[in-house]
């Protein structure tokens, strides 16, 4: 094994002679310039030695993806996602969030993750609740009262508003849900650094998306082992509450010892190497997405920009 | 053609204290070097120092002299010392990139930092997961292993960088009795197949007694046993350095102790103890998986 080993890699494409070659043979490089939409799946004809079976990559990697919208190039999505929620945020009123709202709906029938979006919806209950009772209850300087509940005064002001805020909310949560259910992450990650956001950006984006379900493993672990050590942490919301504060702790600590030690495994797997980071599959791309993504970004924008300059009126 | 200490004295920035006090030790191709001591006795520094990464990566103060076949550590950028010489610490978990849909991808990583040609990185992954057995995992989410599968699958993510040296921080720490002779088979098929040479801390010493062939035990930073495996580990001064000795020592004393020590009961303990044939990993019966200890095809 040492011999094949030594034969295959260290020797004879050796870490600086790899490293180089990639600029120099041409091998990678030729992927890279491959024409669009084409996977890499074979080295580039001529870079084998005689006699020997190419590599490719294995199909669980190439993963073609199946349907239109999932088919689309994962920046193009991105910036659909982008778009909506500035959309739904920057245009005031009904107009913005229910036009966004509808265009999510189509796109997730048409992706069909519309089924799979409806966790993401119900996770946005708490926050759709705390809008609720604070703008109908508390708008500042609304008079017209719905009804009187003792202390309590709701408005129509308040309603209205709490309504549109609301509509942003599962607006936004949607069409982040789209881009997650229909784009991997890894790809996403992979057009960015192909795009030339550095392998630094492209690990604090990939992290930060990594933190959400880690945290929630980690809370759950917190919770099972204080639970073992006999504290309550189920039943009324009062008792939950309190399980809150001896979780906070263990899991800041804990989070911050392991990015300690995430950082130096990163080290010792060449994270911080000078060559350019070899993108092992190209996604697919057109001159057409690239016209859709440039439209929807600038025309994003410009909505907003109307809508804050007072120029867009809409209901 | 070592990974050599001579006379490392570290300690960390920030701090006097002085972790490691003159150590010198060797490791060299093919061979495994268990590292054996009591809690803060300087075993996870060790790693740090022989590895690298300190003071490369996490700064301090380093005196004496750590070598990588004659290379000043020093001398290396991070990604360099990646290159000669594999990490792999305690949780499985913080191991992985968290940004890999499969195994795959996984492994890959590191080659791909290397910015090598796309055959180049298939062919490493392939020989990694196949050289530790694990090529069935390769299509699986990294997220849904076993903390076993897990930490084969980072230390298949290292292999793929083709390091001469590999250094395990306890690197069975969180795993399972399972896990835990899945990863010390691999790691002492590794040290044989492929001549790595391994500097693995461990408190597991039926472990080592399998795997290594040589032990030191740390005591305040300082070397303070060093020889073969079977001879440290039977060695009486190793309570005193708060590491339990192999249960076939124990047992060893224990007949001693009652009177009941006959000489070939007692050989066949030693035997035991030392890692002989029918030593801890191999009879856990795992050792007929596929890939370490039978070649590469």
């Amino acid at each position: 094994m040492r011999g094949s080993r030594s034969a295959s890699g260290r020797s004879a494409t050796g870490p600086t002679a790899s490293r180089d070659g990639r600029a120099s043979d041409g091998s990678s490089g030729a992927a890279d310039s491959r024409p669009e939409g084409r996977l890499i799946d074979t080295p580039p004809p001529g870079s084998e030695a005689p006699g020997a079976s190419p590599r490719r990559l294995p199909e669980y990697v190439l993963r073609e993806p199946r349907g239109t919208y999932h088919a689309l190039n994962p920046t193009t999505k991105l910036v659909i996602a982008f778009a909506e929620a500035a959309i739904a945020f920057g245009v005031r009123g009904w107009t913005g969030p229910i036009s966004v709202l509808v265009v999510l709906a189509i796109t997730a029938f048409a992706a069909g993750v519309a089924r799979r979006m409806v966790p993401f919806a119900l996770a946005t209950i708490p926050l759709v609740i705390s809008i609720l009772l604070v703008n109908t209850l508390l708008y500042p300087g609304a008079h017209d009262v719905i009804v009187r509940l003792g202390p309590l005064a709701p408005t129509w002001s308040g309603l209205t508003a709490a309504l549109q805020a609301t509509l942003r909310v599962v607006a936004f949560a949607l069409s982040a849900a789209i881009l997650g259910l229909t784009t991997p992450t890894d790809d996403l990650l992979s057009d960015l650094e192909r795009r030339g956001l550095g392998r630094r950006g492209t690990f604090v984006i990939g992290s930060a998306i990594r933190m959400v379900p880690r945290m929630g493993e980690r809370a759950s672990e917190i919770t099972d082992s204080q639970r073992a050590r006999g504290m309550d942490t189920q039943g009324g919301v009062l008792r939950r509450v309190r399980g809150v504060i001896p979780l906070a702790g263990p899991m800041i600590f804990g989070a911050l010892t392991e990015v300690e030690e995430q950082t130096m495994a990163l080290e010792a797997r060449a994270f911080s190497a000078p060559a350019r980071r070899t993108v092992i599959r190209v996604l697919p791309d057109s001159g057409t997405q690239r016209v859709v993504r440039w439209v929807l970004f600038v025309g994003a924008i410009a909505a907003v920009a109307a809508e804050v300059s007072g120029r867009l009126r809409l209901p | 053609m070592t990974l050599r200490l001579a006379g490392a004295r570290y300690r960390y920035a920030g701090t006097p204290r002085v972790v490691l006090d003159g150590i010198d030790l060797d490791v060299a191709p093919g061979r495994v070097v268990g590292l054996v001591g009591a809690n803060e006795s300087g075993k996870s520094t060790l790693c740090l120092v022989a590895s690298g990464l300190a003071p490369g990566s996490i700064g301090g103060r380093l005196e004496g002299s750590v070598t990588m076949d004659g290379v000043e550590t020093v001398t290396l950028a991070p990604h360099e010392h990646a290159q000669r010489c594999g990490v792999l610490f305690q949780n499985p978990t913080t191991q992985l990139s968290g940004t890999a849909v499969t195994v795959w991808e996984e492994v890959a990583f590191g080659p791909r930092n290397l910015g090598l040609a796309v055959p180049e990185i298939v062919e490493r992954v392939e020989w990694a997961l196949d050289t530790l057995g694990i090529a069935p995992l390769a299509p699986k989410d990294p997220a849904r292993l076993s903390g076993g599968q897990a930490q084969l699958v980072a230390l298949a993510a290292v292999l793929a960088l083709r390091p001469a040296y590999l250094v395990l921080d306890e690197p069975t720490s969180q795993l399972d009795p399972r896990g835990t002779r899945l990863v010390g088979e691999a790691l002492a098929g590794l040290a044989a197949e492929t001549g790595t040479g391994i500097l693995v801390a461990e408190h597991k010493t039926e472990l080592l007694a399998a795997m290594a062939q040589d032990v030191a035990a740390l005591d305040a930073g300082r070397v303070a046993l060093l020889g073969p495996a079977a001879d440290v580990l039977a060695d009486p001064r190793l309570v005193d350095l708060g590491v339990e000795p192999p249960a076939a020592v124990r047992l060893a004393r224990a007949l001693e102790a009652a009177g009941l020590a006959d000489p070939r009961l007692l050989a066949a303990v030693e035997q035991a103890a030392a890692g002989g044939d029918d030593g801890p990993v191999e009879a856990a019966g795992v050792s007929d998986r596929p890939g370490v200890g039978q070649g590469r095809a």
